[in-house]
């Protein structure tokens, strides 16, 4: 399993480098990653590989918000069965329970604020255990799954030194 | 202006030649650097950039900051090592005003100081600027370049007065076991030899742990290790070191730096501190990253062909170029703009080799690699 922890850890780091350079990497063969690769994804803890994009470097317009959520829930409702509905919707890409002041932390995302916040008003507001929405839109991200949304600084190093 | 005889004598260092044709050029993905790639982890930066929001520029004790000096002497049993903060501990500025000071403490004039090679290029002139004489000891590739007995006793080493080696070592990237190091111990008290232990890399080992040649029977007395927060804390630019020693040996050092350097730099030591408190985790993660490129550039090698032993620490491999090591070095600047340094810069059994720095990101590892493959391919100088 600590080949697996390895092998995740470099996947964060960069999911779209070859096996092979993975396998040398982790001093293994090729054949190896790939089977451990189709066990993470087997075993669904690898759900999927996507980019890590900043919005403001590309041609279009989004936005995005964090949602608070409050609930009130009965004795037949859990916060499960809440979170099934709202996770159906495709504006929403990310939901978590969380402790403190609210229950529901949604990331939303839509072209403009007028979409997302329609969507919020008339798509999650009116879901019966929902009793409170408080929504903030994201003004700017400066780092988001572990990278900087800085331009990379240059090797400023000498090119040759002892 | 006349010039002293010693500054006359001494040459440009032979990487100063190549920096210079790699710096003429556009493109050139170096593998020729001896410095990480990284960035002092964050929190060292932050304590340094506090120290001075405090205003905390002042000169420090000769020694260095006391509790820098006790962080220390927490920090080394890690490698079996204990010495008193008050007496046996100098902070430096830089591990290489260590080895000057080490140097300077030690050797009189015409002395005989063996020294590793190939090794780090300081060494030599460090000697002639004390007024001794260097005495390469070879170690040889066949022993994936650690030092034996033999090596000592072949290169005479048994009429000196010190030993300088240095492990993990910078070019070679091999390490040196307990058990390796025993032989240069036996033959170091056997001949009464005085052992500079330049360790700066010991942070950096990724197969065992490190072992300091400090820690064998009867060495302790006749042992300086020097290390520092330069490689394996990422903190080159901040230039600070340590020395560890008897204390007659460390009082000696501090008299020389108390008029030469006085304290190292202060910002450096605030830096320095953190970095020992709070930043093991970052050092780990570095080193991990560092050991993947490290598997990753030898086993690139072997399939390409080049010879090229297991390096074990510090950001070095060795491999063996397939011409002359100078020429090769030269070719493959020009015609794919990968720049290696040639081993014989660092003493004559580098010769026929290359020192390949793998302190740089793997995309930038991944094309030099498949640079390197086209040039082997296409037949080297023949391009």
């Amino acid at each position: 399993m600590a080949d697996k922890l390895e092998l995740l850890d470099l996947l964060l780091e960069d999911a779209r480098e070859s096996t092979d350079t993975i396998a040398r990497q982790l001093g293994c063969d090729e054949s190896e990653v790939e089977s451990m690769i189709a066990e993470l994804e087997d075993e669904g803890a690898v759900l999927g590989y996507q980019p890590v994009v900043d919005w403001s470097r590309v041609e279009t317009d989004h936005v995005a918000a964090e949602v608070e959520l409050n609930l009130e829930l009965d004795r037949e409702t859990k916060y499960g069965d809440v979170a099934s509905r709202i996770t159906k919707f495709d504006e929403v890409t990310a939901l978590r329970l969380v402790s403190g002041d609210y229950d529901f932390d949604v990331t939303v995302e839509g072209d403009s604020m007028r979409d997302v916040s329609m969507f919020v008003s008339e798509q999650i507001a009116p879901i019966p255990e929902v009793t409170q929405t408080v929504t903030h839109f994201v003004m700017n991200t400066y780092k988001n799954r572990g990278l900087e949304f800085t331009d990379s600084d240059d090797d400023d190093r000498l090119s040759i030194s002892p | 202006m006349k010039l002293s005889e010693r500054a006359r004598n001494t040459p440009p260092s032979g990487i100063r030649r190549f920096f210079e044709l790699a710096e003429e050029m556009d493109d050139v993905i170096s593998l020729g650097v001896g410095e990480p790639d990284f960035s002092a982890p964050w929190k060292a930066r932050a304590a340094a950039i506090h120290s001075l929001e405090r205003g905390r520029t002042s000169y420090t004790t000769n020694r260095g900051m006391l509790e820098l000096r006790e962080a220390i002497a927490d920090h080394v049993p890690r490698y079996g090592l204990d010495y008193d903060p008050e007496t046996e501990i100098l902070v430096t500025t830089g591990a290489s005003e260590a080895v000057d000071l080490a140097l300077r403490a030690l050797v009189d004039p015409g002395d005989a100081v063996a020294v590793q090679s190939p090794a780090y290029i300081s060494y030599g002139p460090g000697v002639r600027f004390s007024g001794g004489e260097p005495l390469p000891v070879s170690t040889r590739p066949e022993n994936d370049f650690v030092m034996t007995y033999d090596d000592l006793e072949r290169a005479g080493a048994a009429d000196a007065e010190v030993l300088m080696i240095c492990y993990p070592n910078n070019p070679t990237g091999a390490t040196a076991s307990a058990d390796d190091l025993g032989e240069i111990a036996e033959f170091a008290r056997e001949h009464d030899l005085t052992v500079l232990a330049d360790e700066i890399y010991a942070g950096l080992t990724y197969e065992g742990d490190h072992a300091s040649i400090a820690t064998l029977p009867g060495m302790r007395e006749r042992t300086i290790v020097l290390n520092g927060f330069s490689k394996a804390y990422a903190m080159t630019g901040l230039r600070l070191g340590y020395a560890l020693g008897p204390s007659e040996a460390i009082d000696a050092m501090n008299r020389i730096h108390q008029y030469t350097m006085l304290s190292a730099p202060t910002t450096a030591q605030y830096a320095a501190l953190e970095a020992l408190k709070a930043c093991d985790d970052d050092v780990a993660e570095m080193r991990t990253q560092y050991d993947r490129r490290r598997r990753f550039v030898i086993s690139r090698f072997h399939d390409m062909g080049l010879d090229c032993f297991e390096a074990t620490g510090a950001f070095y491999a060795f491999p063996e170029a397939p011409y002359d090591d100078e020429q090769f070095a030269e070719d493959l600047l020009h015609s794919e703009g990968v720049a290696v340094v040639p081993g014989r810069v660092f003493g004559e059994e580098g010769y026929g080799h290359l020192r390949v720095s793998y302190a740089t990101g793997m995309a930038d590892l991944k094309e030099a690699m498949t640079r390197m493959e086209r040039f082997l391919e296409q037949g080297g100088d023949e391009t």
